[in-house]
């Protein structure tokens, strides 16, 4: 064998791969089938020469070899082999077309089902059995009014125009539709009788493979699936078999063509007919069919759960509407509530601070008086006057909370120098705070 | 098993035949070439015809014109009656000449002819006889033509012939005093002789590793093989009969033709189709007629005395012919395919399509074949391929070919090489290649295609563009069909409305592609130099055990490794 060139890229090894000595097997070969190899060629006696020098030829080993081998030739297909009917061998060659070609060569089992391969076995089955020169050569019947009409079923059956139009008006192949008083006999007898039907006229479909009608269990899905399909039911029945002889002799012209315009309305009639009918038996059958009554029951029962639920979920909503608004309102209320009683209790605070300010202001005052006025002596009626003015602007500056302090501070204190010291001091912390200026308070100087 | 020690050389001279239900050929080989023999009358594709003349013996074509003048007294299509019960033989196509008669109880078939000069007595001729006769006047034709007397031969047969079937032609043959050295299957003889002469002409060395599909249409039957051929070995994966169909059916296409013609010109002439003479004198015209045609683009019929005394003459071109062939030829096709279907592969499968037997060489067989196949199949007939060889040849050549190869051999030898022990072998159930391309994108490379026999070694050679480290991953690979629909282009307005063509489906592109499966053996190759070349060996063991050998072309070392057969699953390591 020459050495084969591949024309593709090799990936690169991997960061970090690595195995023993740069190999890792990974799994083994599938299994092999066993064949013959042909004892033929060069080739060949090399293989049989490598062979046989390692192996015996024990009686073990013939027998297990050709056992194992995959067989290559098929063996004779045994399944065709009806009895034949002594009066279908009677048959007139020339009555063809009255013909069940499928009896005829013994099929009458598989009909439109029968694969080219079985129409060919069975037609060379036939013909070992009934040829003519056989017949006539041991001195037989040389009546070979049977070979021929295995010799037209054959034609007729090989050639897929022909099968097509015979397999159109094979009645024997036909199913007919129960009735209904079978149907209805047992439960699932519409399934057991109406599924053969459909089987049967599904082989006139050109889309293959048709949806059949299946059982009680099939889904919705594959039940409506089976009714498209089946009302846009696309057929390659025809109905030429069925045709008048057209006179062959070239005389009668008129004649011909008339029998030519006949034969093609009967076809057509028949189509239309066909059609119909198909269309009807569909009809029927949707209305025999449990599940689409079942599937209707169960679309309701669902239409209904589902307006129960879209209730249910309203009265849910508008419950929670209320609630909310009662929520809120009662909220509200809390917070009128609280509000007034913080309004309230704002008001009690801020009067008791101001009476705690008067009450301080008046100690504050108080002290100007205990403190003589800050005078030197006996306090003339200016000093008073001086001083009384001083305190008074100098509460003005000061928040509650200072002229609480201020207070504390003077509290107790009667000594005229310590009271002036205080007073002195707050007028020192005012300056310092920028809010007084220096030498502002006069009286305290 | 060599020659010295058989001893058997010396006196064996062993010549190839193709021994067909209707026409028979004799081949020899010099130096290693297969040549066919032609006999007395010229002729290198013999009927398989015997005609009993006043005692005397007509064989070949001399006897086939016998069938017009002395239809009874001349045997034909008998080779398939061999080894048969009456009940299980189809008398069809002797009709028109001696009709086979029950033998012995029904457990065989003879013939009742009149072969003696001096006698009214018909002689009753088993087949076997028959077969006898006819094998000796070819190994006459080639004894004369040898100038030594030919006392062995590899036979072919077509490759359903029962072991009843071979025993009974063994036992004519010895009869005939011919060994038969070894059977043959007519598709595998046929495709011997195309790859010899493959092998022998500049082109292409060694066979490829493919699938072939060898269609052998004769005159009554056509059978076909589905074949491996792997490095020159070869399996049959699957074969199809039909044993109603070839070339006498194209014959028939003609005289329905030509007997029409004749009425239409003489209406008031009985119809040549119901009498024997007529029909066997149109029969002969019309095969002569057909193989015209093969060749040119026109043909004549041309009869003396047809039916009532009117002579009758024809012209009939090809085209014609191939349109009332239509059937027929559509017949050849869906036998073909049913081949490919049985073998469970795809027509994309079949790398070569070799038609065999004579009908291969009416040029429309071929073209329906190379139409019906796509373009990667080479279909090898004389109208495809220029240097085809005769395809009314390649069995015989065939069998040529194996008896130059056996002829030194002793029968036990030989017997022991077609017995199971040696035959039956495991085939590789998956194709074993290389995976590679980026991850992500990997693709599948063969190396060693699925059904190969094993023992089996390939070796591959993949560049590495640009050097380094590279991953070769051994795999089991699976081809599948990969089919594509093209959109196609807008409907023009031109095209009517009221032809009922249902084609107008979108276009589809079948593919054949790989995939990797079943990972066997990773290998890491380092150091690669830039633009280097790296060589892959696989080995599949007897045991499918696989051993991977992986170089730099032209560098030392390497990475090898063995994958044992089932190995890893036992242990359950992966
Ligand atoms: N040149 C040709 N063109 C067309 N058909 C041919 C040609 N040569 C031979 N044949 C036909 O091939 C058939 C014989 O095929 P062959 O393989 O030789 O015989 P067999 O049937 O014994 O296998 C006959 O039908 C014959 O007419
Ligand atoms: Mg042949």
């Amino acid at each position: 064998m020459a050495t084969i060139q591949i024309k593709a890229a090799l990936p690169s090894l991997p960061d970090g791969w690595s195995a023993e000595k740069d190999f890792k097997p990974v799994g083994s070969l599938s299994q092999p089938t066993s064949r013959a190899i042909e004892p033929v060629g060069p080739h060949f006696l090399a293989h049989a020469r490598r062979k046989r020098h390692k192996r015996t030829f024990s009686e073990d080993e013939r027998i297990q070899a050709s056992q194992t081998v995959k067989k290559t030739e098929d063996e004779d297909a045994g399944e065709i082999s009806e009895t034949e009917d002594p009066m279908m061998l009677q048959r007139e060659a020339k009555d063809w077309k009255q013909q069940d070609h499928y009896a005829v060569l013994g099929l009458s089992k598989y009909r439109w089902r029968a694969t080219e391969e079985q129409i060919k076995k069975a037609h060379r089955k036939k013909v070992l059995k009934h040829h003519p020169d056989k017949k006539a050569a041991s001195g037989k019947d040389e009546n070979d009014n049977f070979f021929k009409c295995i010799q037209r079923a054959t034609d007729i059956l090989q050639d897929p125009v022909k099968r097509r139009q015979f397999d159109s008006v094979d009645e024997a192949a036909d199913k007919e539709p129960p009735s209904k008083k079978d149907i209805q006999k047992k439960p699932g007898n519409f399934y057991k009788l109406m599924g053969p039907v459909f089987e049967a006229e599904g082989r006139f479909s050109k889309k293959q493979p048709v949806p059949l009608l299946g059982g009680a269990e099939a889904s919705k899905e594959q039940v409506e699936e089976f009714y498209n399909f089946w009302y846009s039911f696309d057929s390659w029945r025809t109905f030429e078999y069925l045709d008048e002889d057209v006179p062959d002799d070239n005389e009668n012209r008129d004649q011909k063509r008339h029998v030519e315009r006949k034969n093609n309305n009967a076809r057509k009639k028949r189509k239309v007919e066909d059609t119909q009918r198909l269309r009807q038996l569909l009809d029927s059958t949707m209305t025999q069919d449990e599940r689409i009554k079942k599937f209707r029951q169960e679309g309701n029962k669902q239409k209904n759960a589902k307006k129960a639920e879209k209730e249910a979920a309203e009265k849910a909503a508008k419950d929670d509407a209320e609630k909310k608004k009662a929520e809120d309102e009662r909220l509200a209320k809390e917070k009128e509530v609280a509000d007034k009683a913080a309004k309230e209790e704002g008001k009690k605070a801020k009067d008791a601070a101001k009476n705690a300010a008067k009450k301080n202001k008046r100690v504050i005052r108080g002290a100007v008086k205990d403190g003589g006025y800050f005078a030197e002596g006996t306090a003339g009626p200016k000093d008073i006057d001086a001083a009384l003015k001083d305190a008074d602007e100098m509460i003005a500056k000061l928040d509650n909370e200072e002229v609480a302090a201020l207070s504390a501070k003077l509290q107790g204190k009667t000594e005229k120098g310590a009271i002036k010291g205080v007073f002195q001091e707050e007028a020192k912390r005012l300056v310092e705070g920028g809010k007084a200026k220096d030498g502002e308070y006069k009286s305290l100087a | 098993m060599s020659a010295e020690d058989g001893g058997e050389e010396s006196s064996r001279m062993a010549i190839g035949i193709s021994f067909g239900n209707s026409y028979s050929s004799i081949a020899y080989t010099v130096d290693d070439k297969a040549e066919v023999i032609a006999n007395e009358d010229g002729d290198r594709q013999i009927p398989s015809i015997l005609s009993y003349v006043s005692g005397e013996e007509f064989h070949g074509n001399q006897a086939k014109a016998q069938i017009v003048r002395n239809p009874r007294n001349t045997i034909a299509y008998f080779r398939d009656f061999l080894g048969k019960p009456f009940s299980e033989i189809d008398p069809t196509a002797c009709h028109a000449s001696a009709h086979p008669v029950e033998h012995d109880g029904g457990k065989t078939v003879a013939f009742s002819v009149l072969e003696k000069e001096d006698s009214d007595e018909k002689s009753t001729l088993t087949v076997s006889e028959v077969t006898t006769r006819h094998l000796r006047r070819l190994k006459q034709s080639a004894s004369d033509y040898q100038g030594k007397d030919v006392n062995a031969a590899v036979i072919t047969v077509p490759s359903d012939f029962s072991d009843s079937q071979k025993a009974a032609l063994t036992e004519a043959a010895k009869n005939a005093e011919i060994e038969v050295l070894q059977f043959i299957s007519e598709p595998i003889a046929a495709l011997l002789a195309h790859d010899a002469k493959v092998q022998l002409s500049d082109a292409p060395a060694a066979p490829q590793d493919q699938i072939v599909l060898v269609a052998d249409l004769g005159a009554t039957r056509s059978d076909v093989a589905v074949v491996a051929s792997r490095g020159g070995i070869y399996t049959t994966l699957a074969t199809a009969h039909d044993y109603e169909l070839g070339g006498a059916n194209l014959d028939k296409v003609l005289i329905e033709y030509a007997a029409k013609e004749f009425l239409k010109k003489n209406k008031n002439a009985s119809d040549p189709r119901t009498n024997d003479r007529s029909l066997a004198k149109l029969t002969l015209e019309a095969e002569a007629v057909k193989k015209a045609l093969s060749l040119g683009q026109s043909a004549n019929f041309s009869i003396e005395s047809l039916s009532d005394g009117i002579d009758f003459t024809l012209s009939v071109n090809r085209s014609r012919f191939e349109m009332l062939a239509n059937k027929v030829l559509a017949s050849f096709t869906r036998l073909i395919e049913s081949a490919v279907q049985k073998a469970d592969l795809d027509a994309l499968d079949i790398g070569t399509l070799l038609i065999s037997g004579g009908t291969a060489h009416m040029p429309k067989v071929a073209s329906n074949f190379q139409s019906h196949f796509p373009e990667s199949t080479t279909v090898i007939a004389p109208s495809t391929s220029p240097t085809a060889i005769n395809p009314s040849e390649l069995t015989a050549r065939g069998a040529a070919i194996q008896a130059s190869l056996i002829s030194g051999f002793e029968q036990s030898d030989i017997s022991e090489n077609t017995e199971a022990v040696v035959t039956v072998t495991p085939h590789l159930q998956n194709a074993i290649g290389l995976v590679t391309g980026k991850a992500g994108s990997e693709h599948f490379s063969v190396i060693v295609d699925a059904e190969t026999p094993v023992p089996v070694r390939r070796t591959a050679q993949i560049a590495v563009k640009d050097g380094g480290d590279v991953l070769l991953t051994l795999a089991e690979g699976v081809r599948e069909i990969q089919v594509t629909k093209d959109e196609k282009p807008a409907a023009n307005g031109t095209h009517s409305d009221d032809d009922e063509d249902e084609d107008d489906e979108p276009e589809e592109t079948r593919e054949k592609v790989w995939k990797a499966g079943k990972q066997l053996a990773e290998a890491g190759l380092r150091g690669i130099k830039k633009g280097g070349k790296v060589e892959i060996q696989v080995d599949v063991a007897v045991d499918l055990s696989v051993t991977l050998v992986c170089r730099e072309v032209g560098g030392k070392g390497g990475v090898r490794g063995t994958v044992e057969a089932g190995k890893v699953e036992q242990n359950g390591k992966a």
